[in-house]
């Protein structure tokens, strides 16, 4: 039962959306949508869904033509970005909506119904609340009864357009967890669309991230993180800093230091683009190896401290490091600051 | 708002506030409320004997089945074309959609007596088709179905004119979520496209619904004003006044009026009896 995707593109007038985009889901597989915004994840969200129709590519569902079958015989769960509740019904009308609108010969009765209804409340921990209206409920219910809805379906693969966009961080954080054991439980395929990488990576099997409608890499989390392709991935994964470097045996010259480079990629001698994670640095002691800079603020709230530093050279970088070491430094000290091991593009 | 308005530093000084009453309330009684007492005075002016007998002149009598009747067929036309029109021009997207919504409002922007005279120009004996139509023995012209014609070109924008806004903040997140969820477009269209926007879809009924039985203009160019046949009742309340016949055009205009005036009252009904349900419907 994995779901296909071969050369998929679409075109809004000029603007490619999606340009040749293929993938492939494994069964049971939770797999994220990685990208900026204009990146098409939410065009190919919808495309699968039959929301969008694709100028071309193929899409099938463990054998199946899926562009040939009409939307609502699909039998995929959407659960859109601003949940898209019927806001004049109650929250178990809602859930119930999709089992109605079977054929009748196929639709359960009306115990089926609600029984079915009071399991899906209970799974996404809404019980109880059936018989509110949406408007009476908080975003992380709204979200979570457009899931049931999306459940109540059976559906073959659940799609997620940024389930968690609209929710405040620690609501957010809350429902990820439970996300995954819901996924964990049901065990059904499931995409996602998200910008954010942090849930990407936390709670993806793997992700796929795409730059202008096209996927730059996919892989698991770890790859993705420890094994970037591009420049571009490892700058979305997280934030980092770049130097010009000039690339000799193998190793980068950095502020008239040897750093060693990170990642399987070969490189050519000759200058690049170094890039260094805010943490990839050793503080040391003024005009000790790396770039020479002044500290413009410590901030020590947080896992990590920080370091607000300027420069010698120009520009400025808040870097990360230890309590233990930050606790021993002030605004307007001098220090030196030496990337441990860098990555390097053209 | 009265916790705003006891807050020294908002509270606007005493005259102003009541000069700006007055000037509001002082023009709203010149312009709207004194004609509509007048209509009722001057109608009352000989007695209810007289008022009634006004209305149930046999003239007067066919002119107010007339106008509903007219209402009765302009206004569900008007209604499926706005609901149509305001669906197609939120839920798709295609060129000239632009130019389609311009030509939804045009009738708000010509003048009615124009529109009269157009459907004059083509159905009228010397008009585009009117050899064509004399020789079927069909009549638009000097008919019941020319003012019905008139007054649905008249009040054509008035329902997709309410739809098309409030569809168009609304998007198509629902339907497409029914349609994920299995439903076909009827079911659709019924359970979650017209639930959420009855409320616009009744004042847009409404509205066309009093337009098309005061509608004047166009309807007096193309009815031909033969009394008790194609008189409407504005065409009457003008035909009656004409002849000094005050006492009985007042009292077929208070008819009009309250007319109006139950239109209103109705849809102040409703919204109060369901303003919980129209705060939901407010929430996205």
């Amino acid at each position: 039962m994995s779901l296909e995707i071969t050369g998929i593109t679409k075109s809004y007038g000029r603007f490619p959306a999606l340009d040749d985009v293929s993938l492939l889901a494994e069964d049971g597989e939770f797999l994220a949508l990685l990208g900026p915004s204009g990146s098409g994840k939410t065009t190919l969200l919808r495309v699968i869904a039959g929301l969008e129709i694709a100028d071309g590519g193929a899409i099938h569902f463990s054998g199946e033509d899926l562009l040939a079958t009409p939307v609502r015989q699909r039998r995929i769960g959407f659960v859109f970005q601003h949940y898209a509740l019927f806001k004049h019904m109650t929250v178990t009308q809602n859930i119930a909506f999709g089992m109605k609108s079977k054929h009748r010969r196929e639709r359960p009765s009306k115990a089926a119904i609600s029984a079915k209804v009071e399991e899906l409340l209970s799974l996404v921990q809404l019980d109880g609340l059936g018989g509110r209206y949406p408007s009476q409920l908080s975003g992380g219910q709204r979200q979570r009864v457009a899931l049931a809805r999306a459940l109540a379906i059976e559906p073959k693969i659940l799609l997620l357009d940024e389930p968690f966009g609209a929710l405040d961080a620690k609501v957010r954080r809350g429902l990820r967890r439970w996300l995954r054991e819901l996924h964990e439980r049901t065990g059904l395929t499931t995409i996602f669309v998200t910008h954010d990488q942090e849930e990407a990576l936390e709670l993806a099997d793997r992700v796929a991230l795409l730059k202008d409608g096209k996927v730059e890499q996919i892989g698991t989390p770890e790859e993705l993180y420890h094994d970037p392709a591009s420049a571009f991935v490892f700058d979305f994964l997280g934030d980092s800093f770049q130097f010009p470097c000039e690339v000799k045996d193998g190793k980068a010259l950095i502020a008239g230091q040897e750093v060693p480079i990170l990642g399987s990629s070969p490189h050519v001698d000759g200058p690049a683009t170094a890039y260094v994670r805010p943490d990839g640095f050793v503080v040391g002691a003024p005009d000790g190896p790396g770039f020479q800079a002044r500290i413009r603020d410590v901030l020590l709230a947080g896992t990590d401290a920080r370091l607000d530093c300027v420069l010698d050279d120009d520009g400025s970088i808040e870097v990360r490091v230890p309590h233990a070491i930050a606790e021993k430094l002030a605004p307007r000290n001098r220090i030196s600051l030496a990337p441990r091991e860098v990555r390097v593009w053209g | 708002m009265s916790g705003l308005a006891k807050s020294p530093a908002r509270r606007d000084p005493p005259f102003l506030v009541a000069g700006l009453i007055a000037v509001a309330v002082a023009y709203l009684a010149l312009v709207v409320f004194l004609p509509l007492v007048i209509v009722f005075v001057e109608a009352l002016r000989k007695g209810v004997g007289d008022y009634l007998a006004g209305i149930g002149d046999a003239e007067a009598l066919s002119a107010i089945k007339l106008t509903l009747l007219v209402a009765a067929i302009a206004v569900p036309l008007n209604t499926i074309f706005g609901l149509a029109a305001a669906w197609c021009v939120t839920k798709f997207d295609f060129k000239g959609k632009n130019l389609l919504v311009t030509l939804i409002d045009l009738p708000f922007s010509i003048s009615p007596v124009i529109s009269g005279l157009i459907y004059v120009l083509l159905y009228g004996a010397n008009g585009w088709f009117g050899p064509w139509l004399q020789e079927h023995n069909i009549q638009i012209i000097f008919s019941v179905t020319g003012i019905v014609l008139a007054t649905t070109l008249v009040t054509l924008p008035f329902v997709a004119r309410e739809l098309i806004p409030l569809m168009q903040a609304q998007g198509s997140d629902e339907e497409a979520a029914a349609t994920t969820l299995g439903a076909n477009g009827l079911r659709t269209f019924f359970l979650i496209t017209l639930p959420n926007v009855k409320w616009a879809l009744m004042y847009g009924v409404l509205l066309s619904t009093a337009r098309a039985m005061g509608e004047f203009g166009a309807v007096s160019v193309v009815s031909g004003k033969i009394r008790g046949l194609t008189a409407t009742m504005p065409l009457q309340v003008e035909i009656l006044y004409n002849e000094y016949n005050f006492v009985a055009a007042f009292a077929v205009a208070s008819l009009l009026a309250l007319f109006a005036l139950v239109t209103l009252a109705v849809k102040t009904l409703l919204e109060a009896r369901f303003s919980d349900e129209l705060a939901a419907q407010r929430w996205r």
